[in-house]
């Protein structure tokens, strides 16, 4: 019984293959529009995939990186702020606590930096060196802060785009300087440079924590109130911010109130923010599918109507019915999983073309390889395609009368 | 026992707008391994229904048809198509050859429907096969590439490629000149009775009925018995039926 199966499989396979061989002009031309809608398949879910990176790291670098939990602590009375000390040495122990390994202060101020044509108010950012990775910040020049950053006597600055402008563009390797004022005035090396948005026509830049609490005076350390960030897997995010919003708490007493809260794009809903674009993808790549399946099924419904006097010469031969169904389905199957293959492979080369990749990956940090589901879903559309335009010439295949197809 | 043997079989087919067409009207006949039987009768006799009958391909509307002992309607349509394949080879007048595909490719094909060891020496069995009917030398020749009397001598050998107990021939030589025709049918008598299959030849052609053992007439459906004398007379005079 597995003998008859097996020869029979490869049997079926056999006069598939014969079949498309000997009507390889016929195949080759209905394939066309199969491997066409494959590639635009196969193209669209893998461009899809890019354009979902690109919207995926512009919500990333607008809000945080998922799960992005912000600690903010006051006084729900007075609604003062606590000492910025102990709110530091209370995060800090919580982080350890449940090492969390990627966290950072977060805090804005302005400096007064002397540019070449004068003074000018710098918007200041003050962060620990975990926050680029958390917030994909991106950068045109040089790195982002490292952790042996923060032991330099002389900071490190990361200045954007315009501020590197104002300083006259200077070369990184040439280390370019600027002077911090604080308790007294501190030379900073920039170290990088991120680029602009085309609306900032302001200077700004990143400080790290450390030098921040080197330079700055008691006085204003104290009035830049720091908030803080921890980046924690999604699943663990709920009860994290539990166990954080308790810990920082209980650290500090009773009379500060410590929120906890989400702020990364998948907190706001339950719903994917990018459920449009991936249905508007799926839409459109199966209604190409769907049409190069039509064309194929009406080329296989007349192929199969010229085949009929060999079907019946077949069945006189001892092909059963079914192995004449799966021989016809087989014919279909083979040829559109060829020719997925072959538009999967345009699929690649398409995408994969040095122009059509800078154009489509400009501003992605982690550009996605080529998505192995997306060749997955244009050869498993291939084969399911193969197998309802053969379904229907299969059918036929085994209404025919014996009989009147050997005299047809 | 016999291979076929038929007990009151008709065939009988509903028309829209009309009477039945009784196309077999209680036929006998019994068939004994390495049997040579001709059928003759004139065209709309009934004779390829007959003969559809006898290779499985249709059913009896009445009657009884039993293939080696065993009753037709036993048989469920796969089992038939099985038993087709394993015991009944069909030579077609129009040959049936495959087109697009060689000689040796044409004879092969019964064998794709094979099980084991017949299926996996497929090409050596139909390259003996073909050396049998002497078109060793025209394995790779398409149907177009081949005379008529070649392409029926690629149709005998895909019939018995498979070592069929019964072979049943349609007008064998209709499409033949007289003397390929006569090549040819001494080619399939000399080759059946090698293999030992029973032979069931049906022809409007009196010369080529003579080759058989026993001679049948079908005549509106009805099949009698035909003396040799009559037969060969018929042959003699260069009349068909």
């Amino acid at each position: 019984m597995l003998m008859r199966i097996w020869t029979g499989f490869v049997g079926s396979v056999v006069e598939a293959w014969a079949e498309l061989r000997i009507h390889r002009t016929r195949v080759l031309l209905s394939l066309i529009g199969v491997a066409v809608a494959v590639a635009a398949l196969t193209g669209i879910v893998a461009l899809g995939a890019i354009a979902q990176q690109s919207q995926i790291e512009t919500l990333e670098r607008q809000s945080g990186r998922p799960a992005l939990l912000n600690v903010s602590t006051f006084n729900p009375v007075t609604g003062e702020t606590p000492d910025i000390v102990e709110l530091d040495t209370a995060f800090q122990t919580t982080m350890d606590r449940y090492e969390i390994a990627f966290h950072s202060r977060n805090a804005y101020t302005s400096m007064i930096i002397q540019f070449p044509d004068g003074v000018r108010d710098v918007q200041t950012q003050v962060v620990d060196p975990a926050f680029g990775p958390m917030h994909r910040v991106r950068l045109s020049e040089g790195e982002w802060f490292t952790a042996s950053d923060a032991d330099r006597l002389a900071p490190s600055v990361i200045v954007n785009e315009v501020m590197w402008n104002l300083l006259g563009s200077p070369p990184l390797s040439s280390h370019p300087t600027i002077t911090l004022p604080g308790k007294q005035p501190t030379t900073a090396v920039v170290t990088a440079v991120t680029p602009s948005a085309q609306y900032e026509d302001y200077p700004s830049m990143f400080l790290l924590t450390n030098a921040w609490d080197r330079i700055a005076t008691e006085e204003l350390r104290q009035q830049t109130y720091p908030s803080y960030e921890a980046w924690v897997p999604i699943e663990l995010a709920d009860q994290l911010m539990t166990l954080i919003q308790r810990d920082v708490s209980g650290a500090l007493g009773t009379d500060w109130q410590t929120d906890v809260q989400r702020n990364d794009y998948l907190a706001y809903s339950d719903e994917d923010p990018l459920l449009f674009i991936k249905l508007l993808v799926t839409g459109v790549a199966v209604l190409i599918l769907l049409l190069g399946a039509l064309g194929l099924v009406n080329i296989s419904l007349v192929t199969v109507r010229h085949r009929i006097r060999e079907i019946g010469i077949r069945r006189s031969f001892g092909a059963t019915a079914g192995r004449v169904f799966f021989a016809v389905m087989m014919e279909s199957v083979v040829a559109t999983v060829v020719a997925g293959i072959a538009g999967v492979a345009i699929a690649v080369l398409v995408v994969k073309n040095p122009w059509v990749m800078s154009f489509v990956s400009q501003g992605i940090d982690d550009v996605p390889a080529f998505p192995i589901e997306a060749a997955l879903i244009g050869l498993a559309s291939a084969t399911a395609v193969g197998a309802l335009a053969g379904l229907l010439p299969a059918l036929v295949a085994v209404r025919v009368k014996v009989i009147d197809a050997i005299r047809y | 026992m016999s291979l076929l043997r038929l007990e009151g079989v008709t065939r009988t087919v509903e028309l829209p707008d009309s009477e039945p067409l009784h196309i077999l009207r209680g036929v006998d006949l019994e068939v004994e391994v390495g049997d040579h039987v001709s059928i003759v009768g004139r065209s709309g006799s009934g004779k390829s229904t007959l003969l559809n009958l006898l290779g499985l391909l249709d059913t009896p509307t009445g009657g009884s048809l039993q293939f080696d002992g065993v009753p037709l309607e036993k048989l469920n349509g796969a089992e038939r198509d099985r038993r087709r394949g394993t015991d009944v080879g069909f030579i077609f007048q129009a040959f049936n050859l495959l087109g697009g595909r060689t000689a040796l490719e044409n004879v092969m094909t019964p064998l794709l429907y094979a099980p084991g060891k017949q299926f996996w020496r497929r090409e050596r069995l139909a390259t003996e096969m073909l050396d049998k009917v002497g078109l060793g030398n025209r394995l790779a020749s398409m149907p177009e590439q081949l005379s008529g009397g070649e392409q029926q001598r690629v149709a005998i050998a895909r019939a018995l490629v498979r070592g069929p107990r019964l072979i049943l021939a349609d007008e064998p030589t209709g499409a033949l000149d007289i003397d390929t025709g006569a090549a040819v049918m001494k080619l399939l008598d000399d080759v059946a009775e090698n293999s030992g299959a029973a032979l069931i030849t049906i022809t409007h052609d009196p010369n080529v009925a003579a080759l058989a053992r026993r001679h049948y007439r079908l005549d509106k459906g009805v099949l009698t018995p035909v003396d040799v004398n009559r037969v060969l007379t018929l042959a003699e005079r260069g009349d068909t039926y």
